[in-house]
């Protein structure tokens, strides 16, 4: 894509709703994502936030409400499908490979996007476009000094990093990244920030985060939600004075003033 | 088909089917209690059988044979829990399939070295033997109607039992997370006993109400365990009224294709869980 | 150099193999034979149990059916084609395999399991009590298939030992058909979905294709070894689709470690070998082997594949819980 298109919505949705028996999990929930900007999604636990990206991604079918991707409403496609049309996610529970390497965990990510899955007697290792994109994306990550390593035996946040690295290797446009910083340490965070940052300005990026300055460090735009309704939505300057956002986040105003 | 030899395959097909509800609900039960899949399920079925037969013959008598088959079972599925299946909960799938499969072949084996290899009849008691005049050529045996009331009684019961009771609701719960309940202070290995046994009396009842009918043969138990995989396929994991259902769609399709399609009979319920895997794949009465 | 020691040690274990009719014993020759090819129906099996993770208990369906079908194809007093009946009993298996995958492919876990044990049934059932294949006492192959081409007989299936061979021959073949396969971007796929199936789809798979792809190949490779089967022994019985014959297999893979080509034929020769021995010691072997199962599982949590590494585990010091 060119860069006169940055500024293109990519994902939008309208009105989404999902209710499991009588209860709604999510009700109205509208939201757009722009390449270049990252968007972040608020709110307390139950708030409806995983729901939201569980819809987004295909994990979890609306019961109402319509999601857009360029356009075309993409509501009742599946998570595959999603995948392959450039939405990539990542997982609030280290959701990867354990028993494989780093690097194969990332190469099969970069192979989905190959029609070569379905050759049968080809060596998977000589298709070198999956091979030289698992390596961008394990550079791109920070994971090239670990690459031949078990996943299973990085630590915590480089786990975390490697579930990046793998929504990077499916070429994603649209990232939608469930609690990347969820249980790091500083040092951790840290370089995951460094990373949402040098991400952002090709890609639309959707982040649920409860790690208030690294959203304030890297957001553009915040919605907060609460009992699976958004409350506001706006600039982190206007969420921050958002005299409502306060109120639902009562006793924990502090942590807004950051 | 006129209408008295209607009557006759209705009334065959609730009664097989009602039957084979006895032996499901206990698969049902288990599977979705306990999370563990039994393929020696049907090997109590032919427990049950075996035992009316021998104690038919040594009492001359069903109704003894039946009332001391009762404990006998329920004693033997709290031992067959303490000894082999409470070691299983944590396990993967393969590996209960692998124990079961084991279990089967001992069970079988051990079938063999104490009855023998033959076909045995199993007498209907005197009360029950009569039949009831339909019309001039045909008569329904009484002891069939007398199978039916009783698993009918037994529904109904195991209705109460779930749906009322205090075991019934520590079922219940225990059947949605081990863990939570046992944090409640429940002795959840207790309950978990209980319904294995529990399992294993219905199958092995099952078998001492069918060995009149059907007489007691080797390998009889591997046919009703698959028929009720199909019916806990039909109904949907763990649900006991799902399994009701089923079983009697099941009772009426198999009795109903043997008249009707005798050459296909066999595979008559297959083509059945074929469609129901269609159209919803995880169960008619899926719960959640 | 050690890194080529289970090359060379496959090697020695093939040429053990082609030796082997050597000893001139016709009894131990069909013997192995029958081992070999009920490792090349393991084999097929470990594609799905080992290494796509689906337990399959009704894999004997697909065995039964390419037995059938040469047995079907086959008029009474004159021989079919080698070159028409082998490959016919493959497609027609693993054609068999991918219509019953459709359907159990939409079930997991525990479903999974006891729907492929139905739909074996099923088809055991449509042989067992319609007159299609000679009901439930089978029918025989009186003879086997001729191996003439182009006007040459390249071998001969009625001396023993070209038969011997032709198995010898099929288990090498499917054994590298199986390694290219897990080798290639295909294979990974089904190894990933093994071990992460959610993840996979999250990364675009449609997994239900490969899946089913992974059930079709594996039903057509239990179909070579179905073939095989009713050649060697001449007849077929519904039997051979029994579930006790998807237990057995499913056995023979775990008992070799799932995920391993080599254990699924060890497994194979473990299971023939218990069979054989148990067997002499009483008619009621099944005791034995089941009493053996039961007590491996309790005692023996991963398997009997897991016992070296214990053993080691333990001779070395290294703890292992």
């Amino acid at each position: 894509m060119s860069d006169t298109m940055n500024n293109d919505v990519l994902l939008v949705a309208e009105k989404l709703t999902k209710r499991f028996g009588g209860l709604a999990a999510n009700q109205d929930v509208n939201l757009s994502l722009e390449r270049g900007k990252l968007h972040a999604l608020l709110g307390p636990n139950g708030a409806g936030k995983s729901t939201c990206i569980n819809m987004l991604s295909g994990d979890l079918p609306p019961t109402e409400g319509r999601i857009l991707y360029l356009g075309q409403d993409i509501s009742r496609t599946s998570a595959a499908q999603r995948s392959q049309l450039g939405i990539g996610r990542s997982y609030q529970r280290t959701n990867i490979f354990p028993k494989f390497s780093v690097f194969e965990n990332v190469r099969l990510a970069a192979q989905s996007r190959n029609q070569r899955a379905w050759k049968i007697f080809a060596d998977a290792m000589n298709d070198k476009t999956a091979v030289d994109k698992a390596m961008a994306a394990i550079e791109e990550a920070g994971l090239t000094s670990r690459a031949q390593r078990i996943a299973g035996t990085l630590s915590h946040g480089e786990q975390r990093q490697l579930e990046i690295a793998m929504v990077l290797a499916t070429d994603a446009q649209v990232l939608l990244l469930d609690e990347p910083l969820a249980g790091m340490g500083s040092d951790e965070s840290h370089q995951m920030v460094e990373l949402l940052l040098k991400l952002r300005p090709s890609r639309a990026i959707l982040l649920v985060e409860h790690d208030m300055d690294a959203v304030f460090a890297v957001a553009n735009t915040i919605t907060v939600m609460v009992n699976g309704q958004v409350l506001e939505s706006g600039s982190p300057e206007q969420i921050r004075a958002s005299t409502q956002v306060q109120q639902a986040y009562l006793g924990h105003e502090e942590m807004l003033h950051v | 088909m006129d209408f008295y030899s209607f009557l006759i395959q209705v009334l065959n097909s609730v009664q097989y089917g009602l039957l084979l509800f006895l032996v499901a609900s206990g698969l049902t039960l288990v599977f979705g209690i306990m999370g563990i899949i039994n393929l020696a399920h049907g090997a109590f079925y032919m427990v049950g059988a075996y035992m009316a037969f021998a104690l038919s013959s040594l009492t001359g008598n069903l109704f003894t044979a039946i009332l001391l088959g009762i404990p006998l079972s329920l004693v033997f599925g709290a031992f067959l829990e303490w000894a082999l299946f409470s070691h299983l909960y944590k396990r993967d799938h393969l590996e209960q399939v692998l124990l079961t499969y084991g279990l089967i072949l001992i069970f079988e084996e051990l079938r063999s070295l104490l009855v023998d290899d033959e076909v045995h009849g199993v007498a209907i008691p005197d009360v029950f033997s009569a039949s009831i005049a339909l019309n001039d050529t045909l008569s329904y045996p009484v002891y069939r109607l007398v199978i039916s009331a009783v698993c009918i009684v037994l529904a109904i019961g195991l209705y109460f039992l779930i749906q009322r009771t205090r075991l019934g609701m520590m079922i219940r719960a225990g059947s949605h997370d081990r863990d939570m309940v046992q944090s409640l202070g429940i002795n959840i290995n207790l309950i978990y006993r209980t319904v294995f046994a529990l399992g294993v009396t219905l199958a092995a009842f099952a078998g001492m109400l069918a060995a009149p009918i059907s007489s007691v043969f080797p390998g009889m138990g591997g046919g009703v365990l698959i028929i009720s995989f199909v019916i806990v396929v039909i109904g949907g994991i763990g649900s006991v009224w799902g399994a009701l259902f089923a079983a009697l769609l099941v009772g009426f399709a198999d009795t109903f294709g043997k008249v009707l399609l005798p050459d296909f009979a066999g595979a008559i319920v297959y083509v059945l869980m074929a469609a129901v895997l269609l159209w919803r794949p995880e169960g008619i009465f899926k719960k959640g | 150099m050690s890194k080529h020691i289970p090359l060379i040690l496959k090697l020695i274990a093939l040429g053990g193999l082609l030796a082997f009719p050597m000893a001139d014993s016709p009894f131990y020759t069909e013997l192995v034979a029958k081992t070999v090819l009920f490792g090349i129906f393991a084999m097929s099996l470990d594609l799905l149990v080992g290494f796509t993770g689906l337990v399959s208990l009704g894999h004997a369906a697909y065995f039964g059916i390419a037995a059938y079908t040469v047995a079907l194809m086959t008029p009474k007093y004159e021989a079919a084609s080698f070159w028409t009946t082998f490959p016919s009993a493959i497609g027609i298996s693993a054609a068999a395999a991918l219509v019953v995958g459709i359907f159990v492919l939409r079930t997991k876990g525990i479903y999974f399991i006891m729907v492929t044990l139905a739909f074996a049934q099923m088809v055991f059932y449509l042989f067992h009590d319609t007159a299609l294949g000679g009901g439930s006492d089978g029918i025989y192959l009186n003879l086997k298939p001729d191996t003439t081409l182009f006007g040459g007989k390249p071998f001969d299936l009625d001396n023993p030992f070209h038969l011997y061979y032709l198995i010898i021959a099929t288990l090498v073949v499917v054994y590298l058909f199986l390694k290219l396969l897990l080798r290639s971007p295909f294979g990974k796929v089904l190894v990933g979905i093994k071990s992460n199936e959610h993840r996979m789809k999250s990364m675009g798979y449609r997994t239900f294709g490969y899946k089913l792809a992974a059930f079709s190949i594996a039903g057509g490779l239990a179909g070579a070894a179905g073939y095989l089967y009713a050649v060697l022994f001449g007849f077929v019985t519904p039997e051979l689709m029994s579930w006790h014959q998807s237990g057995n297999v499913l056995l023979m893979v775990i008992l070799g470690g799932m995920g391993n080509l080599v254990g699924a034929l060890l497994g194979a020769l473990a299971f023939v070998a218990m069979q054989e021995v148990f067997s002499t010691w009483t008619k009621h072997w099944q005791l034995v082997m089941g009493s053996v199962i039961v007590l491996s599982v309790l005692f023996l949590p991963g398997g009997l594949s897991a016992v070296p590494r214990r053993l080691k585990a333990a001779l070395t010091g290294g703890g292992e819980k």
